[in-house]
């Protein structure tokens, strides 16, 4: 049972804030990710979970008690790091066990709770083993089994895939969400991979800057992000941005007048904006589709067949690049001139500051 | 060129210069085995009977098993006070590193620029007035403020070696300082510990000027034995020959046991 909660957490290095009063609360058995480009400060947020960080102000309550200056062994969690951090010179086995050892727990008793990790992870067989003459994927698993001995309230992720090639790190990542699911403990998982946020997290945590930029489910953040940062992080290739400005809008539509001279129509806003504010238009690389008639017309700079999909790159009169994902069996030829045009009607407004306006997303 | 390939010139050039250094310890050696007669003949006499005559002096009248023994017991207890001094020191340089820690640690190699007579004056007083004159615990402290820096920055560029999630994967493990240096990083740097260990040995062995200086008959270590033989007498050479093989050759032996350990422990880092 772990339920934390941070209250306006800040760290400070010196003069420089790394972590900008960040408010967060996570729930009993979740699986939050914490997900953001390098230097956004999500191994510091861990690492201040953990203990491993002094938190400079601010609150941290772990089950509603706070734990500010709770050693991190006391807090209860376990931390699984992104270089293993084994210890080399122990085997397996005393490796998984050297926490239970150090607190004096019984022989027999370490032997059993490791015996027990050892076969959820499918060690057993390399339990005599020391960590170099491990694939990188076992030593993973012994790290994940060192934090499952000490049986902890919630474990600690720092990029624990991030090592391993791409043909494992989609094996582990299905591993880690049974190993949630089994053990029904709350994890905490750092990444900068997006894909891992989107397939593991209950809830994804964005930062940047050492700030939340949002948080919420996967499809959540993929459909309402709210803000320009979320929108071009979450998402693979990224959303297309427009610069424009509001030339027209009722409650039905918003006529765009777009920097590169294009007129662009959005469907049905909330609240119509005011004539002439300046806007960022976002479109996903799915939400085009090549039209005979189209508001974006351009030339085909490159196409990219990944088999289950083609993404055409679009250069606009404007020199812009426009990205269009489609299913569409490369019809498509480079240098061809392309009309484009929103599909479904789906597309996101953005208002100057970056915060999102509204998400057309037609029924 | 091909750059494995040496010339012959530069092999026969390296080989002139390797000799000419080897070249006094040679002639220590085979001195040593010769009368005081033959050592001072002019030409140098090569071919000869070889005797023991100035080892027998040396070890039997000269008391050299005493000096061994002091020079043992005090390389030995020297770095050993050195290594559990130095060994937390390194841990808190290498793992807790404060705002002045660089500049703590090029200090401390500094004072090993201080020539030692610059404080010979002083120390002599210090040690007279605490009545530690001629006696090992001198030395034995002494040494191992001589040696402790070097100790410390070996032992902190081991530690440096050793990745800090290690450490901090203790922590969450609930292993506290104490602990971590017991089960990590002891069995972890233990070679670095090594090399620092015969490196502080090997210095401590060889060191002369304090041991010249403030020891006389009890407490002398076989460099104070070496020296005695260019005494008031005048000059015996085979025997101070003989003296100086006897006290070169128990850290000769230990040295090249030693000298791979040591190459490793005095390059790391160096080289990942």
């Amino acid at each position: 049972m772990a339920n934390l909660e941070l209250r306006q957490v800040g760290k400070w290095y010196g003069n420089y804030e790394a972590i900008k009063s960040v408010d967060l609360s996570i729930a009993d058995r979740e699986f939050v990710v914490f997900v953001g480009p390098s230097g956004c400060g999500k191994t510091t947020l861990l690492r201040m979970i953990a203990g491993l960080e002094e938190i400079t102000s601010g609150d941290l309550l772990i089950d509603g008690v706070h734990a500010n200056a709770v050693p991190p062994d006391k807090r209860g969690l376990a931390m699984v790091f992104q270089s293993y951090a084994l210890y080399p010179h122990m085997t397996v086995a005393q490796n998984m066990g050297f926490a239970l050892k150090m607190a004096g727990m019984p022989r027999a008793e370490i032997d059993a709770k490791v015996g027990e990790a050892a076969r959820v992870l499918q060690l057993e067989p390399v339990l005599g083993r020391k960590p170099r003459m491990l694939s990188g994927g076992q030593r993973q698993r012994v790290a994940i089994g060192r934090a499952i001995v000490r049986n902890p309230k919630g474990f600690l992720f720092d990029e624990p895939l991030s090592n391993l090639d791409a043909a494992l790190r989609v094996q582990m990542r299905i591993e880690l969400v049974k190993l949630h699911q089994a053990l029904a403990a709350t994890m905490i998982y750092v990444t900068h991979d997006q894909i891992e946020a989107m397939t593991m997290a209950d809830r994804i945590v964005v930062l940047n800057r050492g700030i939340v930029e949002q948080v919420g489910t996967p499809l959540n953040l993929y459909h309402r992000p709210a803000n320009l940062f979320v929108a071009g992080f979450i998402g693979s290739p990224k959303m297309n941005f427009f610069p424009g400005r509001v030339q027209r809008a009722d409650a039905s539509q918003v006529v765009l007048a777009l920097a590169g001279g294009e007129t662009f129509i959005v469907p049905g806003p909330e609240s119509p904006p005011a004539v002439g504010t300046e806007l960022t238009l976002g479109v996903r690389p799915e939400h085009f589709e090549m039209a005979a008639q189209g508001p974006l017309a351009g030339t085909v700079d490159v196409v990219e067949h990944l088999g289950v999909e083609t993404l055409v790159y679009v250069r606009l009169a404007s020199g812009a690049i426009v990205i269009v994902r489609t299913d569409d069996l490369s019809r498509v030829r480079v240098g061809e001139n392309v009309s484009l045009a929103l599909r479904a009607g789906r597309a996101s407004l953005f208002d100057s500051s970056g915060a999102a306006l509204f998400h057309a997303m037609p029924e | 060129m091909d750059q494995d390939k040496a010339s012959p010139l530069g092999t026969a050039a390296a080989w002139i210069v390797a000799f000419l250094m080897f070249f006094p310890i040679l002639w220590m050696t085979v001195t040593a085995f010769k009368t005081e007669t033959q050592a001072i003949a002019i030409p140098p006499i090569v071919f000869f009977r070889p005797g023991m005559e100035s080892f027998a002096h040396a070890t039997a009248q000269a008391g050299y098993m005493l000096f061994a023994e002091n020079s043992i017991i005090v390389s030995f207890a020297s770095t050993l006070l050195a290594l559990l001094i130095a060994f937390p020191a390194a841990y808190a340089m290498a793992f807790q590193p404060g705002k002045h820690t660089q500049n703590l640690l090029v200090w401390m190699l500094s004072t090993k620029m201080l020539p030692p007579v610059g404080v010979l004056v002083p120390i002599y007083l210090i040690c007279r007035d605490l009545g530690l004159l001629d006696t090992r615990t001198a030395l034995i402290v002494i040494d191992m403020l001589m040696n402790l820096p070097i100790v410390v920055w070996m032992l902190y560029s081991f530690f440096r070696d050793i990745p800090r999630d290690i450490l901090e994967a203790a922590r969450m493990d609930g292993v506290g300082p104490r602990k971590q240096m017991i089960y990590l990083l002891l069995p972890l740097a233990s070679p670095g510990i090594v090399s620092a260990a015969l490196l502080a040995i090997i210095l401590a062995w060889n060191e002369a000027f304090w041991s010249i200086n403030l020891t006389a008959a009890h407490a002398g270590t076989l460099a104070t034995f070496i020296a005695r033989y260019s005494a008031p007498e005048g000059l015996f050479w085979a025997k101070l020959s003989a003296a100086s093989v006897l006290a070169v050759a128990p850290i000769l032996v230990f040295g090249s046991f030693a000298q791979r350990r040591l190459v490793r422990g005095l390059t790391v880092g160096a080289v990942k």
